[in-house]
């Protein structure tokens, strides 16, 4: 068998295959929803109604796609240079660590200054994270998939190390969580009253940004050059090693400030479950969003509604709420599947 | 100095062991991916799923080898997904295998839900008891060592050997090795690059899904939600280190199981009193992290390892 590239892709090439990834999404869903005795129109409908039923249910979903959308971004910023990093929850939980060694009283600031600081060190402190396993990419020829996801592993015990220990909240009772940030480094609400916090403007900021930095600069264009082809990059003259570690610091550091907008933003402490695998389906949402900035911004919130939804159609139905995480993980095989389907067929010898 | 008793004792060296046989069943099945030119980073996701298959299967009634089978099973069904979109398709086997990883947890912690809805710990069940090979057992240091372990752990040493003896002293063995080299030397043989990748991953990934399911039906008797715990990812970093060679990657899974027996006894010693026992715990992972960093500048890495082939393309 061999795959053949389809010259011009007609309009039903392009749209079909993807479309059908969708629904073989939903049909693998409503078959895992009858096992468990529900009744998929009910469990879809009532992750609908969760995500979207009411102004909590909606403001909610925006506050679970914040993280999202930083962790999204920091993959598809490093997936498009072909810099395999799968270390962003522990890039994030780096930069919720930098925020509160600084928010929590240690510097007398004005919140005006205090949150720009948070931001930028929590970014610095990602950045540099994910510059190590980089370094031995380019240094050692070290596969970065393993080394960052191995990163995770350590950073987390490194964490649960720092609240049994030196931020340990002293009024804390015992349990492994960090003293809470000073009203100066709390992100503010969005709206008064509502409890959308300013994370999810700097979210769509950062996604923004990076639609720029990918279309109007010259790293832009060679993060993509040396993505596509790194040998080719090399000989166009693209400082191929370079550009690799300039991608680290930025998606890492965006990476971070998904750590920096979780604790300032929602939490305003460090625990040990401040992300729930952010940084895993970070590469979900990044690839669905075709590594595309604005789009990480749709996946994101299609993401963190499904979660959401799952979320309390569990509770309503009993169906789990593992469904969610099913339903991401088969739309990211279903949909790479259906991407190569619009330019290519599959012929036999 | 007590690190001398501890590691002249026959139980550290019969817990390195035990420590170290879920790492050969799955760093065997990592190999053999990989030595077809496909890198399989589902490891993870399969081994919570033969984990889970084995011992579901066990505590609904079937023997404990047939646990066994059924682990075998799931992580072939689940090497089949992989190999179809990452062989034929030639889609990027990163994406791929963490896709894979994810799914594969998700469906084991759904169907866990499913099957027990209402427990708030696991049930448990019969796990393997070690045997004593006659004679064998007796020996000083060695025997208490080696020989009294639970059957599945002998069973993963002769999958070691037989590893060895398929992937180098048969055609098979040379077919596998040669498409993750040469490829397009396989296909001007007559042989199909796509079913030799496809075989070597659907049956790795069964070994994949067999250590993992070490865990519930011989180290311990159930089955938790974080119990491999990154020991999937472990296990590429052990291919690594043992140079894609399975004698080697068993001393290796060996050697770092020793360094985890070792590092879980020292914290009850006079270091670990002072020591935060959350750098013992990091210690097996930096120890990987220095394997592959060791390991980087030898270029035995399969010429072919995630290169899609097509057919008719240089």
């Amino acid at each position: 068998m061999r795959l053949e590239p389809i010259e011009a892709p007609s309009t039903a090439r392009r749209v079909i295959p993807p479309a059908l990834a969708i629904a073989a999404t939903f049909l693998v869903a409503s078959l895992l929803a009858l096992v468990a005795g529900g009744n998929p129109f009910a469990v879809f409908g009532l992750i609908l109604k969760g995500a979207f039923g009411s102004k909590f249910s909606i403001l909610e979903t925006f506050n679970s796609a914040t993280p999202l959308i930083f962790t999204g971004l920091a993959i598809a910023v490093a997936f498009r240079a072909k810099l395999w990093n799968i270390g962003a929850e522990a890039q994030l939980y780096a930069g919720a660590v930098l925020t509160v060694v600084l928010g929590t009283g240690a510097l007398g600031l004005p919140a005006y200054l205090m949150l720009p600081l948070c931001a930028l060190a929590a970014m610095l402190a990602g950045a540099l994270l994910l510059l190590g396993p980089a370094l031995l990419k380019t240094r050692l020829g070290v596969d970065e998939v393993v080394t960052t996801l191995l990163f995770n592993f350590i950073f987390l015990l490194f964490v649960s190390y720092l609240l049994e220990g030196p931020l340990k909240d002293p009024m804390g009772m015992g349990w492994p969580k960090s003293a809470r940030l000073t009203p100066e480094a709390r992100l503010p609400r969005l709206v008064e009253g509502l409890r959308l916090h300013w994370g999810f403007a700097l979210a769509l900021i950062s996604a923004l940004v990076v639609w720029v930095i990918n279309t109007r600069t010259t790293l832009g264009y060679e993060m993509r050059a040396v993505g596509q082809n790194a040998e080719a990059a090399g000989f166009a003259g693209i400082p191929v090693t370079r550009v690799i570690l300039k991608t680290a610091l930025l998606s890492g550091g965006l990476a971070g400030l998904a750590g920096f907008s979780e604790v300032s933003g929602l939490k305003g402490a460090l625990t040990l479950d401040l992300s729930p695998g952010f940084g895993y389906t970070g590469i979900v949402v990044a690839m669905l969003a075709l590594l595309h900035p604005l789009g990480v911004v749709l996946a994101a919130l299609f993401v963190a509604a499904i979660f959401v939804g799952a979320d309390s159609m569990s509770r309503a139905i009993g169906v789990p709420s593992y469904l969610a995480d099913i339903m991401l993980a088969s739309a990211l095989l279903f949909m790479v599947l259906a991407i190569l389907l619009t330019k290519f067929r599959l012929r036999r010898d | 100095m007590d690190l001398l008793d501890i590691l002249l004792s026959a139980s550290f060296w019969a817990a390195a062991i035990r420590i170290a046989s879920p790492l050969i069943f799955a760093t065997l099945g990592e190999l053999i991916c990989e030595r077809a030119g496909v890198l399989n980073l589902g490891i993870e996701g399969i081994m919570v799923a033969g984990a889970f298959a084995g011992w579901i299967a066990v505590w609904g009634g079937l023997p404990l080898w047939g646990g066994v089978a059924v682990a075998m099973l799931t992580g072939m069904m689940l090497g089949l997904v992989h190999s179809t979109l990452s062989v034929p398709f030639g889609l990027s086997q990163h994406v791929v295998g963490i896709g894979l990883t994810l799914l594969a947890t998700s469906l084991t912690f759904y169907t866990y839900r499913v099957v027990l809805p209402e427990v708030s710990s696991p049930p448990k069940i019969t796990a393997f008891q070690p045997y004593e090979v006659p004679f064998l057992s007796e020996l000083p240091l060695i025997g208490p060592a080696i020989f009294a372990q639970t059957p599945l752990t002998y069973a993963g040493f002769i999958l070691a050997g037989l590893t060895a003896v398929i992937l180098y002293r048969t055609p098979l063995g040379l077919a596998v090795r040669a498409a993750g080299e040469n490829p397009s030397a396989v296909a001007a043989q007559g042989l199909s690059v796509t079913a030799i990748r496809m075989g070597a991953v659907t049956v790795g990934s069964g070994f994949m899904a067999v250590g993992g399911a070490f865990l519930t039906l011989s180290a311990f008797d159930s089955f938790f939600f974080d119990m491999v715990n990154g020991r999937g990812w472990i296990c590429i970093a052990l291919v690594v280190f043992g140079a894609w060679k399975p004698g080697k990657a068993v001393l290796g899974a060996v050697l770092f199981a020793a360094f985890d027996a070792l590092q879980i006894r020292l914290q009850q010693t006079g270091i670990g009193a002072v020591v935060p026992y959350q750098v013992f715990l990091m210690l097996p992972y930096f120890l990987s992290i220095l394997a592959l960093v060791l390991m980087s500048r030898r270029a035995e890495i399969p010429a072919a390892l995630m290169v899609p082939f097509n057919k008719g393309e240089r």
